[in-house]
């Protein structure tokens, strides 16, 4: 069954001419998990605020996303409210920004149970308490009353990611969740996410820069470049037998092991040289 | 360093509110009865600040000054800052042509002169404490309703709320539960400036006559009436013209403290 539901998008800023966003169409599947890749500024984040419908307010956004058969553009802003966080949830990039510097975690985490379920306040500490362990927090019951300055970065982007999952959203949107933490880090992040993700059956649209990253949470990835999808696959499909020249120089950056010592290594630009 | 200005501050500002409240239920001698036999009595005993030129104790009369103070710095704060922030709040967080009329609306406001205002309200309800203390919260508003748009402004181009809108969280939600608490140290700081601001312009009021009107002692009316002993008893202008400075020192150092001690990125710190 299609839970989400893009096509023709297009998304324009204020007077400008170039969009940032050009007739874009994808669907997603429920449960299902879909990297979308492609460098700073191909439009990415773009679509995830567009499905979010979290645009700036001189963005135009044409074109159609349905979401559970619901038509999300041009939906007024209680309507959206009342998806974001229960039907859709949005992980984000900056661990370091993304909470607020005078709430403790716990209520921040509660707030979003307390929105959408109106849950008692104990319950609701229950509630956040467990959601804290399940993404892989220890001592759950201390970081709830902590302030954010008083954790990691690590622990930050657990407590986002517990955020965005606790009321069992049918998609959750990643937007570089890992591209902030380090590499240690980011390997166990990516890994509870995967966990998380199995276990509440959620769909997935994980946004990136890094093919490895994708690789390990998706079955299938879209490659964005300058606003316009120009591949899209399986994970495996675009490692082996990638089409356009520009996926090509991703993959081939990706695999820097396999390159001998001594030989120069691949940049994108070998593969798909860039309009000047 | 920091943290010596801001003691310092609190220090003052605790000596104010401590004789303010002892005023309300004593004070050395009557401060308004005249006796013509007292007067302009040097500092020593039991006039410790000795006498005015009607012969009333001057500690007594700087005592119920404290309280008039107090008051009128509270109430026009409090006026300002919940006409003020409110607004403020509004035009940051909606833009657009809300933030251009409150802001324009705020500019012209701050551009009327507190005097005139005073002047107006004196001249049509007769002056009186509270005449003074809406011209100064009136005019306050604008000092108040451009910190909190700024403020607004920066907490809501912040990822949390982002993340707040993302979970679902309401305009008027964020509002109160996001922008109001990240806003609130820096109106805490202006706050205590407007107080000193407040301490100020009540006393200029107060001595054209355009506020708390005689015999009911404030600052401002002791230093009109000291004038006339300018030359003769100079300690006259002394006492009222100290304790207005250090008032106002002490509200100045308590923000400026305050601004330092709240700053988020010097609590990130400790």
């Amino acid at each position: 069954m299609t839970l989400l539901d893009v096509r023709d998008l297009s998304v324009s800023f204020g007077r400008s001419r170039t969009p940032a966003v050009r007739g874009i169409s994808f669907d997603l599947a429920a449960g299902e998990r879909l990297g979308v890749i492609g460098e700073s500024g191909s439009g990415k984040t773009v679509t995830a605020l567009a499905v979010m419908g979290l645009l700036p307010e001189n963005a135009t956004v044409t074109g159609s996303i349905s979401l559970n058969a619901t038509e999300i553009v041009g939906l007024d802003e209680v309507g959206m409210a009342r998806l974001r966080g229960d039907v859709i949830s949005m992980v984000f990039q900056e661990p370091m920004t993304a909470l607020d510097p005078t709430m403790r975690v716990g209520r921040q985490v509660a707030e979003v149970l307390r929105l959408h379920q109106g849950a008692e306040p104990g319950a609701a500490r229950e509630r956040v308490v467990s959601m804290l362990g399940e993404v892989g927090l220890t001592d759950p019951q201390r970081v709830a009353d902590a302030f954010p300055h008083q954790l990691s970065g690590g622990q930050r982007q657990r407590v986002i990611m517990a955020m965005a999952l606790i009321n069992s959203p049918d998609l959750v949107i990643c937007d570089e969740p890992t591209t902030a933490l380090d590499v240690t880090v980011q390997a166990r992040v990516l890994e509870k996410l995967d966990e998380v993700l199995t276990a509440s059956a959620a769909a997935c649209l994980f946004i990136s820069h890094d093919l490895a990253v994708v690789s390990q949470v998706c079955h299938n990835v879209l490659v964005m470049l300058d606003g316009e999808i120009v591949e899209q696959g399986t994970v495996a499909d675009l490692f082996n037998r990638p089409q356009h020249p520009y996926t090509r120089g991703l993959v081939a950056t990706a695999r820097l092991d396999q390159i001998e010592p001594g030989e120069r290594l691949p940049t994108v630009e070998d593969f798909h040289a860039r309009r000047p | 360093m920091k943290k010596a200005q801001l003691v310092a501050g609190l220090v003052l500002v605790a000596l104010v509110v401590i004789t303010a409240i002892v005023a309300v239920f004593w004070t050395p001698f009557d401060p308004i009865r005249v006796v013509p036999s007292q007067r302009l009595l040097g500092p020593g005993w039991p006039h410790v600040l000795g006498t005015d030129g009607f012969g009333i104790d001057i500690a007594s009369r700087l005592m119920i000054g404290a309280r008039t103070v107090l008051v009128v710095g509270i109430i026009s704060v409090g006026l300002a800052s919940i006409v003020g922030v409110p607004l403020g709040m509004l035009a940051g967080q909606l833009g657009g042509w809300v933030d251009e009329v409150v802001m324009r609306s705020a500019d012209i406001v701050y551009a009327f002169p507190a005097i005139l205002l005073a002047t107006l309200l004196a001249a049509v309800y007769g002056s009186s404490t509270l005449t003074a203390m809406i011209a100064i919260g009136v005019a306050t508003i604008p000092a108040f309703a451009r910190v909190a748009r700024a403020g607004a402004k920066q907490v809501m181009a912040s990822d949390f709320v982002l993340a707040a809108r993302a979970s679902g969280t309401s305009r008027w939600g964020v509002a109160g539960r996001h922008v109001l608490p990240n806003i609130a140290p820096l109106i805490g700081v202006q706050a205590s400036v407007g107080f000193a601001m407040a301490i100020l312009a009540e006393a200029a009021l107060s001595y054209l006559g355009l506020a708390t009107p005689r015999p009911n002692p404030t600052w401002g009316n002791m230093l009109r009436d000291s004038q006339q002993f300018l030359v003769t008893a100079p300690l006259q202008a002394l006492w009222p013209g100290l304790a207005i400075a250090l008032a106002v020192l002490g509200f100045n150092l308590l923000g400026d403290g305050l601004r330092d001690y709240l700053d988020p990125r010097l609590r990130e710190v400790s």
